[in-house]
């Protein structure tokens, strides 16, 4: 039996995932990494993305998250994440029907209206979460 | 001595006092307990971000310049104040505190000839600094629609202090926010969020002698790391000042309602004697009446 590896991945608002895997794969800004149990010291950034956790060959739980760090250390994997949701939790349904809201709110804002990027942001974000969904 | 009927209608009048008091006690109890609950969850990733900024500054080592957030602009004569307060009073002396401490900084400062701009944030603060220092305001940030989601706001303001720091509006920031002890401690508290100080409690990894491996590179995760990291800093004490101002509130609103209670008791005991004073009275109006017949 190999070791297993101490995972965590908090947001700020709260602790989303916290226990002992066998392999995280996750979305580095340089690329795809996986992480197993002795891995080096290594520190990336991510970028918007799934991060997969595996035991054995088998995903175990997808998690959705948009930007932030990933920290290994001897003591485990920390992903420190902006934002981050459990995929098995989301309804594709639901995230259609916002992103439907989301891109009429930008044809009816404004050519100069300032909430323009934030809202262009949303829509990026919630299109690479329902494709996560799909995928 | 009061009349009776005076009497009468000021127990009623304290009754409802009171009633009024132990209710918002019993919501700030309640809300106490949200706000503890998520100022507690997002302890672990700031926890960790703190770990992280102070282990990557370590790496840095002594005498590399880092991003400007970090190793600042080479000069302090302005500074900025974010002070931070709650949306409403009822809670003791909560506000007053923190903008206690926030006039004896503000005096400091101007003592030693800087100059000082302030950003409050929460309509009581700005209130209780408007006498004094309304011409020092620059900016103002409304919490009065957050409820209990501050992160869009923490956000908001991390983004707004990076971006006037870049512009070169002042040369170092520092946050005057009420730290939550506990239940009955809340004591103001001053931290410096610009130049970003290394968090001293922070725990060193042992790398058993093995190296750091960064992608991209140390400077580069810095860069992206530490308007993160303000963000986090102003959301926690958002978050610290929202427990505590609920926690206050408990506390006053206890006080104020054991207050009404003995109040009550010392007035219902003054209505007893001035009514029994009147019944003997009638007694011996009586009794003398007979007598004289």
């Amino acid at each position: 039996m190999a070791d297993k590896l101490q995972f965590s991945l908090v947001s700020p608002s709260r602790e989303v995932f916290s226990g002992e895997v066998d392999h995280v794969v996750a979305p580095g800004t340089d690329g795809e990494f996986g992480v197993l149990a002795n891995h080096a010291p290594f520190m990336t950034t991510l970028k918007t993305g799934v991060v997969r956790v595996l035991d054995g060959d088998v995903a175990r739980m997808r998690l959705f998250v948009r930007g932030g760090f990933a920290d290994v250390t001897p003591a485990g994997l920390t992903i420190l994440a902006e934002e981050a949701v459990n995929l098995d939790g989301v309804d594709g349904a639901e995230v259609g029907s916002q992103l439907a809201a989301a891109r009429e709110k930008l044809l009816s804002e404004g050519a100069d209206s300032p909430h323009r990027t934030a809202l262009q942001e949303e829509i990026d974000y919630l299109e690479a979460l329902r494709s996560a969904i799909s995928a | 001595m009061a009349s009776l009927k005076e009497l009468k209608n000021r127990i009623g009048s304290v009754k409802s006092t009171q009633k009024i008091t132990k209710a918002k006690q019993m919501v700030a109890a309640a809300k106490l307990r949200r706000a503890q609950e998520a100022a507690d969850a997002a302890k672990p990733y700031a926890r960790r971000m703190a770990n992280v900024v102070a282990n990557l500054t370590a790496a840095m080592g002594e005498g590399a310049t880092g991003p400007k957030l970090l190793s600042g602009t080479g000069n302090d004569q302005t500074h900025l104040l974010v002070v931070m307060t709650a949306e409403r009073g009822l809670c003791g002396g909560f506000n007053a505190n923190t903008a206690k401490e926030a006039r004896q900084v503000i005096r400091c400062l101007q003592a030693d000839g800087k100059t000082v701009k302030i950003i409050t944030v929460g309509k009581k603060g700005r209130e209780a600094l408007k006498s004094d220092y309304a011409d020092l305001f620059i900016d103002h940030v409304d919490l009065s629609e957050a409820k209990d989601k501050f992160t869009p706001f923490a956000i908001g303001l991390g983004k707004d202090l990076s971006a006037r720091y870049d512009a070169g509006e002042f040369d170092v920031a520092t946050l005057i926010f009420s730290e939550f002890k506990n239940v009955l401690t809340q004591s103001p508290k001053a931290l410096q969020l610009i130049p970003a100080e290394a968090p001293a409690e922070a725990d060193t990894i042992d790398l058993n002698g093995s190296i750091y491996i960064y992608e991209p590179n140390e400077t580069e995760i810095l860069e992206d790391l530490l308007p993160r990291y303000l963000n986090t800093l102003v959301l926690s004490a958002m978050l610290e000042n929202a427990a505590g101002e609920q926690a206050a509130s408990m506390t006053a609103m206890d006080n104020a309602t054991r207050n009404a209670g003995e109040l009550i008791d010392s007035l219902t005991l003054q209505y007893n004697r001035a009514r029994q004073a009147q019944i003997t009275k009638e007694l011996i109006e009586i009794i003398s009446g007979a007598e004289a017949l």
